[in-house]
């Protein structure tokens, strides 16, 4: 059989169609379906181009096609509102759900962190934070691994041009999720999440800011070391993911200063917010991939 | 200029802006003492939370000595006749803070965005005015577009419910032929019973003649602070204002000399430091900078050795925006590796 597993991408907008490019470079996961709801759709038309199957009726369009054509993992980058039903449909035919909507209705993945522990599980709908979540909460584990951290914050700029209306409508979402998943992934007993829109033009690179209060003084050189080694991680994923300064002290408190530049493919490269989503999202399914490909999990079983 | 008879509401920031000043350490008693000496003085109005709003307590912005909270519930049982309002940056804050404020009594809710980005205030402002509070859409660092773009954010804001919107001049940047543009044409294209504000920081010394300026264009709300407590340079110094309104025959209801007292007697006595136009605050206004990073650069100045003179004209140069506090280490951190100083 083939390693890789096949997918269907949910929703043919910039984050959808960002995963797409990333996935045809994949080992893993092979795209097969694009879905959308309107057939004169942008997205959709480019998908097709890109030799796609496409489905303008949403998932219904494509559930009897599930089966037969072997689709294993979906990628939901839609919105909250329709996720829970896209999720159950797909589910029941045994497909896993890659998260990328605010939802949230299965347990939070941010890759290094938390990943390897969902995939050998094999969680059928994991979901993706948010770019913000995805971008500082490595950095508060790479301390909470350290020692205890009785509080995590996290500033994250963006380019004006980088959110779209269905964050700019909900951005109480953004910062009380981020916040729970400071605090359940990145292990910090509290957490908090602040987010600013910045329209500078020409648009700036994603930036986030992690400050942690450790409960004991700091042990500088482990954190340093941990937090180095945490930027690699990412960087697996995410090339662009870019310490610029610290992690520097002052007093217990402990803070980093990342830059997110994107690869670049469909999203320009200041949207690093945007490509950090998709990284993860894509790498998230490459590692249930691996897993079953050695046998460490076995897939749901088809007739 | 003829002010003769226009009802001009005073809207005082001393213990929410001025809470940037104090690095959000105001005591409970400071700011009873001073909400009811401003009370009893006339200030209709009287904001209260951390300096960056609801949910502003942070790493990042300073922790408050006391939470939005307790602030709200000390001072809103002891006004006689001043309502209280609070800020509330989306991004920072939440409808959660927002219900909170409610709960404590407040009676205005300002929904601060930057000037380009009212469209993440539709939930807050959208919920402040259903639950049919007094409710302001605040554009910051208003002198960053043109007045066309601010109008165009600021029907925005009035399509979410704001009943009122503010000219924010954050940075302390704008001259009085700016200020008479902008508010001139949101009064000429907003609806008619929408109320205008503005908000002045004195970084170039323009406080005073630009909430004048606003006044003669429109607006009817003015914010100030008593003493000029404020970030930067500070706000538009209220007994100050007062004072030239009084001889403009302008209609405030303040009582002058209470004002006068209050600024003397309580204000000035707690600052941390003079609130004037130093080198660092001049700075503010002329590159454009938001005014609450004056302290910030000048602490990153006496850890790092890079003048906060140098940091603030950088991060002018970059376009940072309002809450953007983060940067200013980052930046001192970065031009103190390629000054070889660490």
């Amino acid at each position: 059989m083939s390693k890789k597993l096949k997918a269907v991408i949910i929703g043919p907008g910039n984050i959808g169609t960002d995963l797409l490019m990333k996935m045809q470079r994949s080992e893993w996961v092979e795209p097969v379906w694009m879905v959308g709801i309107d057939p004169e759709s942008e997205g959709l038309k480019r998908a097709k181009e890109m030799g796609m199957k496409i489905s303008s009726t949403g998932i219904d369009g494509m559930l009897d096609q599930v089966i037969k054509d072997d689709i294993r993992v979906a990628f939901d980058a839609t919105s909250a509102y329709v996720h829970a039903e896209n999720s159950r449909k797909l589910n029941e035919l045994g497909v896993i759900m890659v998260d990328l909507t605010p939802a949230a209705i299965g347990p939070f993945c941010v890759p290094p962190v938390n990943l390897k522990k969902h995939a050998s599980q094999l969680e059928m709908n994991v979901n993706m934070v948010t770019c913000g979540g995805q971008a500082t909460i490595p950095m508060v584990a790479a301390v909470s691994q350290v020692q205890d951290v009785e509080y995590g914050e996290i500033v994250a700029t963006v380019s004006s041009r980088s959110i779209g209306p269905g964050t700019r409508q909900n951005i109480d979402e953004f910062t009380r999720t981020t916040a729970g998943a400071v605090e359940a992934v990145g292990g910090a007993d509290k957490g908090k999440a602040i987010i600013i829109v910045n329209p500078a033009e020409p648009p700036l690179m994603m930036r986030d800011t992690v400050h942690c209060l450790t409960k004991e003084k700091p042990d500088q050189a482990a954190i340093t070391t941990s937090v180095h080694n945490m930027v690699k991680e990412v960087q697996k994923y995410v090339p662009g993911y870019k310490l610029v300064n610290g992690p520097i002290f002052d007093g217990n408190k402990v803070s980093v200063f990342m830059e997110v530049e994107g690869l670049g493919d469909f999203l320009p490269k200041y949207a690093g917010n945007l490509d950090i989503m998709t990284a993860a999202g894509l790498r998230t399914a490459e590692m249930f991939a691996e897993e079953a490909y050695n046998g460490t999990i076995t897939l749901p079983e088809r007739g | 200029m003829d002010l003769t008879g226009k009802k001009v509401t005073l809207h005082d920031m001393s213990l929410r802006d001025g809470m940037h000043a104090k690095r959000h350490q105001l005591s409970l008693e400071q700011m009873v003492a001073i909400s009811t000496g401003l009370d009893d003085a006339g200030i209709p109005l009287i904001e209260v939370t951390h300096g960056d709003g609801l949910g502003g307590s942070s790493l990042n912005y300073g922790f408050p000595a006391h939470t939005d909270e307790e602030y709200l519930n000390a001072v809103i049982p002891k006004m006689k006749n001043a309502k209280v309002s609070a800020l509330l940056l989306p991004g920072i804050g939440t409808v959660d803070h927002l219900k909170m404020a409610r709960d404590c009594g407040v009676n205005t809710i300002r929904v601060a965005t930057h000037c380009t980005e009212a469209d993440v205030s539709e939930q807050h402002i959208g919920m402040a005015a259903k639950m049919d509070m007094d409710t302001v859409g605040f554009l910051m660092m208003a002198h960053m577009v043109s007045a066309e773009k601010i109008l165009e954010q600021a029907k925005l804001m009035e399509s979410y419910g704001a009943n009122c919107i503010y000219c924010t001049d954050s940075a302390g940047y704008m001259l009085p032929d700016e200020v008479s543009e902008k508010i001139g044409l949101l009064r000429s294209e907003l609806n008619p019973n929408t109320e205008l504000g503005f908000h002045g920081h004195h970084n170039m010394g323009m406080a005073i003649a630009n909430s004048l300026a606003a006044v003669d264009a429109g607006a009817n709300r003015i914010d100030g602070s008593v003493a000029g407590l404020g970030a930067g340079a500070g706000n538009t110094p209220l007994e100050v204002f007062v004072a030239v309104l009084d001889r403009m025959h302008a209609n405030h209801g303040v009582d002058l000399y209470k004002i006068m007292d209050v600024a003397e007697d309580l204000v000035v006595p707690l600052m941390d430091q003079p609130i004037r136009v130093d080198r660092d605050a001049l700075t503010l206004g002329y590159a454009g900078v938001y005014s609450s990073f004056l302290l910030f650069a000048q602490r990153a100045e006496a850890k790092y050795g890079i003048q906060a003179r140098d940091i603030l004209v950088e991060l002018g140069r970059r376009g940072t925006v309002g809450g953007q506090e983060d940067m200013i280490e980052d930046l001192a951190l970065t031009m103190a590796k390629e000054k070889g100083l660490i």
